[in-house]
């Protein structure tokens, strides 16, 4: 942690930011557990640095894919929390006007590409907009979001060998959370670090600690501009934990309370918190502001989704195709 | 008028597609330094460079995705599955992401790529590499599945297909590769959505597609020489599908055989059936007849293979039946 070396403004980002995440998934929880929300919601509660630390790291031109966990990175890039909030509501302001729902956030002029019901579905989309990148001679840089589970995927081997055999500009970023619903990964993988995979595949691959924001910012700052110097993919795997279950509802038979204690207590949060006042670039009073500043925008993207029209029944045969629409879906 | 084949036809619309759209490019197994396994890419890796025709390692369901996501990002992909039975290995991308992409995210994005697979029966390449899986694409809402007969149907779509703004399936029949017809030498486009009157006729409406239609045809010509004046209808793409064209077809004939290579069971004649029932029941003078291919796994054995779907004389002898003729 080093957030005079990064400086005010960066840290004091990554703060707002990382709380935002935080209090969009609590404020997600709630709801749902109030049955103000249907069907899933998969919250990233904890593993906030690895969202914003990698996003931060990337341009605003560059892509994400994201997984079904995936409300931090649409924040960290850049999504708006108004229409993030409306489309967990389905209504018809959300960023897919309801029909995509929490796990299926997306907006290509922000460069989210999709988040994806689909456990390692994202990877191959994330290889095909590097592929782009190389075909149409750009300097786009994509990065993938993935859990640990989606490591065992086969299109997690297929994409990351394509993208080294053409030194792809993507990134790989795992965030191993330790567990793909209730399994754990040391119990389905053989290998002690998914980073290690990185190997066989002859690129390089980064260990750091998810809870770190600083450290999960250097890693992709790195294998950003490795990418657009076109020397290929890396694959980086940020250590981290989510402190909800896989969904919300999940007993959680499957992990301890020690676990689950011992993890919050490396809340990557409050270590920022805690490395910023430290180091004098901001004090405990400006934060407090921000952390209230975030509060009044989650409660206003509330209001707002809660406010917002369903969408017109009619719409449900829209938008299944681009061209020829109604005939192609008449018959 | 010129004649070429169906491969060259399918040949000649890529190449088109690729000198008139940057956009383009071809991305699947054996398709650069081989030039495809059916030969139909000879010549382009040298052409347009290995960025544009990509011969990728054996990751169907890799390739495939990346595909997908670079259709997302505006690029318009062509996809070769050597065999459409590879699907098997690459179908979360063609169900629950091409297809899907554009519903999902509200219309945002839209997924123009093509899967160019080829399919059927008849080669001997037994029980992975000789099916029919087009009703499988059919039920996915978001696909457009496609399936010419001739040289020049095969260009024109093709060509359709590339420029659309959708997820095609692009089914090719093997056996039909070599089978040559005329294709002008000038650019032509074929909507999809538009069936075409290969034979017209009175008596009674034979609706096929994919190499059914030629062997329609050669059924129609037995037909005609029993006085029955048979009218054989290509529908070219099954999604979108020309009701019109059968609705004006059966409330001339009164009598409608659906003829598919693919298994009968679940097979896209049985839904083309029940849309005329539902619909039009009171032009029908007989209830309306499947020719259709047997619930089995292709078999390799020449012995056992050629019984297992429809040749023209299954057709005459369907028809027949349908007519009440003995």
């Amino acid at each position: 942690m080093s957030a005079k070396k990064h400086g005010k403004e960066l840290s004091v980002t990554f703060y707002r930011e990382m709380v935002k995440v935080r209090l969009f998934d609590e404020k997600a929880s709630e709801l749902f557990t109030q049955a103000l929300m249907s069907g899933n919601i998969h919250t990233c509660i904890g593993q906030e640095a690895s969202a914003v630390g990698a996003c931060q790291a990337l341009k605003p031109t560059d892509f994400i894919t994201s997984t079904h966990r995936g409300h931090g990175h649409c924040i960290a890039k850049g999504g708006d929390v108004k229409l993030m909030m409306a489309e967990l509501f389905g209504k018809a302001t959300g960023y897919c006007g309801g029909k995509g729902g929490s796990m299926h956030i997306a907006n290509v002029g922000l460069g989210i590409l999709g988040a994806n019901g689909i456990v390692g579905a994202g990877i191959p989309i994330a290889g095909g907009s590097g592929l782009t990148s190389k075909i149409k001679g750009t300097n786009e840089v994509t990065l993938a979001f993935f859990g640990d589970a989606a490591s065992n995927q086969g299109t997690f081997h297929e994409t990351i060998n394509m993208a080294a055999a053409w030194h792809l500009p993507v990134i790989f970023l795992c965030e191993n959370n330790k567990y793909g619903v209730s399994v754990c990964i040391d119990r389905v993988c053989n290998t002690q670090n998914i980073a290690d995979r990185a190997q066989g595949y002859n690129i390089p691959g980064v260990i750091v600690d998810g809870n770190d924001v600083f450290a999960v910012y250097q890693a992709v700052t790195a294998a950003a501009e490795r990418a657009r110097k076109g020397e290929g993919p890396t694959l980086i795997e940020c250590k981290t934990y989510r402190w909800h279950g896989h969904y919300e509802g999940d007993p959680m038979s499957y992990r301890t309370k020690e676990e689950m204690k011992e993890w919050k207590e490396k809340d990557s949060i409050a270590r920022l918190r805690k490395e910023i006042v430290k180091s004098g670039i901001a004090t405990e009073a400006e934060l407090d502001g921000i952390e209230g500043e975030v509060k009044v925008e989650i409660e206003a993207a509330v209001e707002f989704a809660k406010e917002s029209p369903y969408p017109d029944p009619s719409e449900v045969t829209t938008d299944v195709y681009a061209d020829d629409n109604e005939r192609s879906v008449a018959r | 008028m010129r004649k070429i084949t169906y491969g060259q036809a399918i040949s000649e619309a890529m190449h088109e597609e690729m000198v008139r759209d940057e956009a383009v490019f071809i991305i699947g197994e054996d398709m650069g330094v081989m030039g495809s396994v059916f030969g139909l890419t000879r010549g382009f890796m040298e052409e347009f460079g290995a960025h544009r025709v990509i011969d990728t390692p054996i990751s169907e369901s890799g390739f495939t995705g990346m595909s997908v996501g670079a259709a997302i990002r505006g690029l318009r992909p062509i996809v070769e599955l050597m065999y459409v039975d590879f699907a098997g290995v690459s179908f979360d991308p063609i169900m629950n992401q091409a297809a899907k992409m554009r519903y999902m995210t509200g219309g945002q994005v839209s997924v123009p790529m093509v899967i160019r697979a080829p399919q059927g029966a008849g080669r001997r390449n037994a029980g992975q590499h000789s099916q029919n899986l087009e009703a499988l694409f059919t039920q996915i809402p978001g696909l457009k599945v496609v399936l010419p007969s001739t040289p020049y149907d095969a260009k024109g779509l093709l060509k359709t297909a590339i420029r659309n703004n959708d997820p095609v399936m692009f089914l090719e029949h093997k056996l039909l590769y070599a089978t040559k017809g005329e294709v002008p030498e000038e650019e032509y486009l074929i909507p999809f959505g538009k069936a075409d009157v290969k034979r017209a006729g009175k008596d009674v409406t034979i609706l096929a597609y994919s190499r059914e239609v030629i062997f329609a045809l050669q059924a129609a010509k037995e037909l005609a020489d029993l006085g029955i004046d048979a009218e054989v209808i290509d529908l070219r793409s099954l999604v979108p599908l020309d009701w019109e064209a059968i609705e004006a077809s059966i409330t001339k004939t009164h009598r409608v055989a659906i003829v598919q290579e693919a298994p009968q069971r679940g097979g896209y004649a049985g839904e083309i059936a029940t849309q005329i029932m539902e619909k039009i029941f009171d032009q029908l003078d007989a209830p309306v007849k499947r020719i259709a291919g047997l619930n089995v796994v292709p078999p390799f054995s020449p012995a056992l293979e050629d019984h297992i779907y429809p040749k023209p004389n299954d057709i005459v002898a369907g028809v027949k039946e349908l007519l009440g003729r003995k």
